[in-house]
């Protein structure tokens, strides 16, 4: 009886949409910092207010040395194919230079549906108010400087700090 | 789909309220649209609105990355003109259907 009117209740409770949209970044790999980047820039332009932390291997994603050639791996990965759909050999993966070579085609198959390279999407993501900050923890860790980072990051903070500004019961925080 | 008289003239919407047929948008339209969202419109949002409805005669898909390249608003231009929805409610306001686009 109880739950049932719990669930009548439930029936018609009002909807109430996203507000804000907290993403941490953990891994540094193409794909990885691609989810987080189509993600964000999604909800921002959603109007829904966002904050991205990049963090450990993720801060590649923001680091000016290394953000427009990230790769993707052609080993242990199983879902890789070659152009054609065939399995992706481990042993070819394992080459040098393959991954380089495989990276730059999906770079360059990404440019084509007019996907852009990291540090532009980092623009276009803070254009639209959204907000990019790196995890000092690991900043110390891989011994990097403000400077090193795009100038896109707003800030050099800690998770603490981070979950701070997550606050707002129409907040979700997302994991990649 | 439904029927729906906006600033006097009947035309089809979806939904979400956007156009499903172009040719049936006139400016007067666009401004009560605007309305809705907030938005008055300028000279320069009009540039952006026939610019978007250019691109979806031409068959072409849009992303705020190619108004932002198109010579008329960069990107944070473009955000400030449509404030929450720069892709979203400018196609709602041009009477082209509901960007199918992530970027």
């Amino acid at each position: 009886m109880e739950t049932k009117e719990v669930a009548k209740k439930a029936d018609i409770k009002e909807k109430k949409p996203l507000e804000k949209v907290c993403m941490i970044c953990a891994k540094g790999s193409l794909e990885d910092v691609y989810a987080t980047l189509v993600m964000a820039n999604g909800a921002v332009m959603e109007g829904i207010e966002t904050k991205v932390f990049f963090t450990f291997f993720g801060l590649d994603g923001i680091t000016k040395k290394s953000m427009n050639h990230l790769h993707t791996a052609t080993t242990g990965n199983p879902a890789m194919r070659m152009p054609g759909g065939l399995p992706f050999p481990t042993m070819l993966g394992g080459l040098p230079g393959v991954e380089s070579a495989v990276s730059g085609m999906m770079r360059k198959q990404m440019e084509a549906l007019d996907m852009p390279p990291v540090d532009e999407f980092l623009e276009m993501i803070t254009a639209g108010g959204g907000e990019i900050y790196a995890c000092k923890l690991a900043i110390d860790m891989f011994k990097l400087e403000k400077e090193d980072l795009s100038d896109e990051v707003s800030d050099i903070i800690t998770i603490g700090e981070f979950y701070e500004m997550c606050d707002g019961d129409r907040t979700q925080i997302i994991f990649t | 789909m439904e029927v729906k008289t906006i600033a006097g003239t009947q035309v089809n919407v979806s939904d979400d309220g956007y156009l499903e047929d172009m040719s049936q948008w006139n400016e007067e339209i666009a401004k009560e649209i605007a309305n809705e969202v907030n938005i008055e419109l300028t000279d320069k949002h009009f540039e952006v609105i026939n610019y978007l409805r250019e691109k979806t005669s031409a068959g072409e898909a849009l992303t705020i990355r190619k108004v932002g390249k198109s010579g008329i608003v960069d990107i944070k231009g473009l955000y400030k003109l449509f404030p929450k929805g720069p892709l979203k409610f400018s196609s709602k306001i041009a009477g082209i259907p509901k960007p199918t686009s992530c970027v």
